[in-house]
């Protein structure tokens, strides 16, 4: 059954078709999910480390207010920060790398829905990035309102919000097309044999996050458009001199960025909820509920926007109520990590990167989680809101979360991807470094926030300096440790070992082509007989 | 798309056109979620602020997109039926029909702009704030679906040019099928853009 | 999953014909429950509730939503739902202000 080809002779998807004079044409012109996502794969790598350096730099300058950047530019750092890492790498993050190289092969099929879509989504998002990039450099100044645009501020600003805004805008649209994409992928092409319970959990996430990317990210377009227009025109939907309510903005704004978190979320549990059967060689425990606690933290998360206003004016009522629906969503997330964890106990460990970074997951996730549940009671909100205590918490539930779940991906598929492998010894190295710098610069947020320290706060009074220094020590080490997983993985690309085609002893489908995988996935299209974590049946458990 | 063995398969195609509606109904969506809160908030201004429009002009526009949503649908038929020239002939009445739309639309904006009511003009700003908004509103709703009325009547011009050279015939009517479940979409925005505006008042 | 079109069947040009009529009709039922507040207080309620009939027709008949499976209306209701959920958390927030 298995599809291997480990003479370096057969072509994988990287040789050259010789269509096109120049390969870069080639590449861009492709319509190969694979190559669309190696491609994605680079440039969200290459954007989320423009972002670190710029997070670097920021806690350089915390450490001594004014010695490396004025008030302003430090407002233009946190706010170019944030655009970059939420909008160029995370929230495209692991829908357009790992899902395109790999959604169509998971469920057995030669390609997506819509290639060509496929294509111009890459388009759109090289488009929107170089569009957001130029916000930085064009006359005025870049964007200084931080990432969430708030009107009025970024209605009046002078600095280069409109460029900055539209180019948000095509990134969202080439967001919207990869979701419809890969939801219509999923309902006409998989494998004869493969019904919705048989389908591994990775491709269920996918699922539930291209609902949110279609019905949620129009409303983050209409909003940025309603920015443009308030800027060029002067339209005041949230200007009081005009008759607008500027927490409407807030509204509409959180009604997709709230959403937004689950796109960036679910994908990387998706990507845990396959890698943790595989190392413990134990079908992923309650398979069914995790499929369908996608689902739901997919439509709770829908209902909860809220709670990012408690502070507006909001009325009391509705903060009440978005305050509660904020607790339900802690059920299936919470549902998920027991799963996890249920899957780990009494499973033939092998304590390989891609496992010890899907345990970060699970350990870095629960705490940002539950301080989710602290900040989700309006009480405690109220005092906490506005400061570091947020920065800790999204910092741990994003970096934390998809983060760490990106790099495990990236050990898990890198034999699959480009044919070789990386050093463990280094990746544990790399890891270690990774682990405890992230932990010591972001929970000492915890307790800068809950002492009061404000975010996005330029300067600060005395008492908050040993917090502050704390946590860009931690900093210095996680950026150490990214260098050496990076470059681990780069050396590897290079000088790796040739991978076969299965070094993990993964049961679905990617493990049964070649590494890399040939143009066509497929040479026939697999019948499914099984589900997708079979590791309890009797063949499998007695085969080497 | 198309699987290894060539055969297209039309039922995704319309599956993946639907799913884009889904996609702009929540796009206009949050337009009509601030004309919803604001309207609520401001009931008399919008009130009075709906005086100024036109209903004669948004009653005949609204019968136009109804019935161009009428040709495009026997446009599809007639192609199913293999009546190639008839189907182009009805495409070309939608789209004379979506142009006359937005002419009368510019004339529409022309009068309202000509006695000085636009975004952030001096008679508008001494307005009520309620009544700014409700202009505010007014273009921007009406100008984005005029916009999409505009890429409709486009797109259906390649349609008869496909109809025409027979790219699209009785076997492949995919890419017309899904054209005129965009216009009629476009047609659904209007029904509802009708009343709030004109019939407010 | 089949690859045929759900419905093959030509929706006859007598049905078309119809809907259309009616939707002038409705038109017109809307115009005179506006301007002549045949509903008094609930004239623009009526006027939105006839539109929705319109909108219902379009879909219903136009669009072929009529003859489509029962999975792609229940996905229009969702998107609908989506919609209602939005615009509805928010006048929780307006209106107990």
């Amino acid at each position: 059954m298995a599809q291997t080809s480990e003479s370096p002779g057969e072509a994988s998807f990287y040789t050259r078709t010789g269509r096109y004079r120049w390969a870069i044409i080639e590449w861009m012109m492709s319509t190969d999910h694979k190559r669309i996502g190696v491609m994605y794969l680079c440039a969200i790598l290459s954007f989320f480390s423009v972002g670190v350096v710029l997070g670097f730099l920021i806690r350089l300058s915390l450490l001594d207010p004014g010695w490396l950047m004025d008030a302003q530019t430090y407002n233009e750092f946190f706010t170019v920060h944030g655009v970059i890492q939420i909008f160029l790498f995370i929230i495209p993050g692991i829908p357009v790398a790992f899902g395109n190289i790999f959604l169509p092969i998971l469920i057995g099929a030669q390609d997506v829905a819509f290639p060509r879509i496929n294509r111009l989504s890459w388009w759109l998002y090289v488009t929107g990035a170089l569009i957001v990039l130029l916000s930085l450099f064009l006359k005025g100044s870049p964007p200084d309102t931080g990432w969430t645009f708030y009107a009025p501020y970024s209605i009046r600003t002078p600095a280069n919000i409109s460029t900055a805004v539209l180019g948000v805008f095509v990134l969202g649209f080439s967001s919207i097309l990869t979701g419809l994409n890969f939801v219509t992928t999923i309902h006409r092409m998989r494998a004869p044999g493969m019904g919705w319970f048989r389908m591994p959990a990775f491709p269920w996430t996918l699922y539930a996050t291209g609902w949110v990317q279609m019905l949620a990210t129009p409303v983050l377009a209409i909003t940025l458009l309603f920015i443009v227009l308030g800027r060029f025109f002067g339209v005041g939907f949230f200007d009081p001199n005009k008759g607008g309510d500027p927490i409407l903005y807030e509204h509409l704004f959180w009604m997709y960025s709230h959403p937004a978190v689950y796109i960036m979320v679910l994908p990387a549990m998706g990507i845990i909820s396959e890698i943790v059967p595989v190392f413990s060689r134990r079908a992923l425990f309650g398979y069914v509920a995790v499929c369908m606690s996608a689902l739901g933290i997919a439509i709770v998360g829908y209902a909860v926007w809220g709670h990012h206003m408690f502070t507006s004016g909001m009325s009391d009522t509705a903060r009440v109520i978005f305050s509660f629906i904020t607790f339900l969503v802690a059920v299936p997330s919470g549902v998920k990590i027991f799963n996890w964890v249920a899957t780990l106990y009494k499973g033939s460990i092998s304590l390989d990167a891609p496992l010890l970074f899907a345990c970060s997951f699970i350990f870095t996730f629960s705490i940002g989680g539950l301080t989710g549940l602290i900040i989700g009671s309006l009480a405690p909100n109220l005092h906490l809101h506005g400061t570091y205590f947020i920065v800790g918490h999204f910092h741990y539930v994003m970096f934390g979360g998809a983060g760490i779940s990106i790099l495990a991906g990236l050990h898990y598929w890198f034999p699959k991807i480009t044919g070789r492998m990386y050093s463990e010894r280094y990746a544990r190295i790399g890891w270690l470094n990774f682990f405890v710098g992230f932990h010591i610069l972001y929970f000492s947020m915890f307790v800068l926030g809950f002492q009061g320290m404000p975010r996005r706060y330029f300067d600060y009074p005395p008492q908050y300096h040993t917090g502050h220094v704390v946590s860009t020590m931690g900093s210095w080490f996680l950026a150490l440790g990214l260098v050496i997983i990076f470059g681990n993985l780069l050396y590897g690309i290079f000088k790796g070992q040739r991978a076969p085609a299965d070094p993990w002893g993964g049961k679905t489908l990617e493990w049964t082509i070649s590494s890399p995988p040939p143009p066509e996935n497929f040479r026939e299209i697999p019948v499914i007989t099984r589900g997708a974590y079979p590791y309890d049946d009797e063949e499998v458990r007695e085969a080497p | 798309m198309s699987t290894p063995t060539g055969h297209i398969d039309a039922a995704g195609k319309k599956m993946g056109m639907w799913f884009f509606l889904f996609t702009e109904i929540l796009f206009f969506g949050g337009m009509f979620l601030l004309y919803s809160i604001y309207r609520y908030k401001y009931a008399q201004d919008f009130h009075n602020a709906a005086a100024e429009e036109n209903i004669v002009l948004g009653t005949v526009n609204t019968a136009i997109l109804l019935t161009s949503s009428f040709c495009i649908a026997l446009s599809i038929s007639a192609v199913r039926r293999g009546e190639r020239f008839f189907s182009s002939w009805l495409q070309l009445v939608t789209i004379v029909m979506g142009i006359a739309f937005l002419v009368i639309k510019y004339f529409e904006w022309m009068a309202k702009i000509d006695i000085g009511i636009y975004p952030d003009s001096p008679v508008l700003l001494k307005m009520a704030g309620g009544e700014i908004i409700f202009f505010g509103l007014y273009y921007v709703m009406t100008g984005l679906h005029g916009l999409h009325v505009l890429v409709g009547c486009v797109v259906i011009a390649f349609m008869m040019r496909f109809t025409l050279k027979q790219t699209i015939h009785r076997g492949n009517v995919a890419r017309l099928e899904n054209t005129g479940l965009y216009w009629h979409f476009v047609d659904i925005v209007w029904i509802y853009l009708y009343p709030l505006f004109y019939l407010i008042t | 999953m089949n690859d045929q079109p759900r419905e093959m069947h030509i929706v006859p040009t007598r049905t078309y014909a119809a809907v259309w009529l009616v939707l002038l009709i409705l038109l017109a039922a809307t115009l005179a429950v506006a301007r002549l507040q045949l509903l008094a207080r609930y004239s623009v309620l009526g006027s939105l509730l006839i539109a929705t009939v319109k909108a219902g027709l379009v879909l219903a008949f136009f669009m072929h939503l009529m003859y489509e499976g029962r999975f792609l209306k229940s996905l229009l209701l969702l998107t609908l739902s989506a919609l209602m959920l939005f615009i509805g958390l928010t006048f929780v927030d307006v209106w107990y202000r």
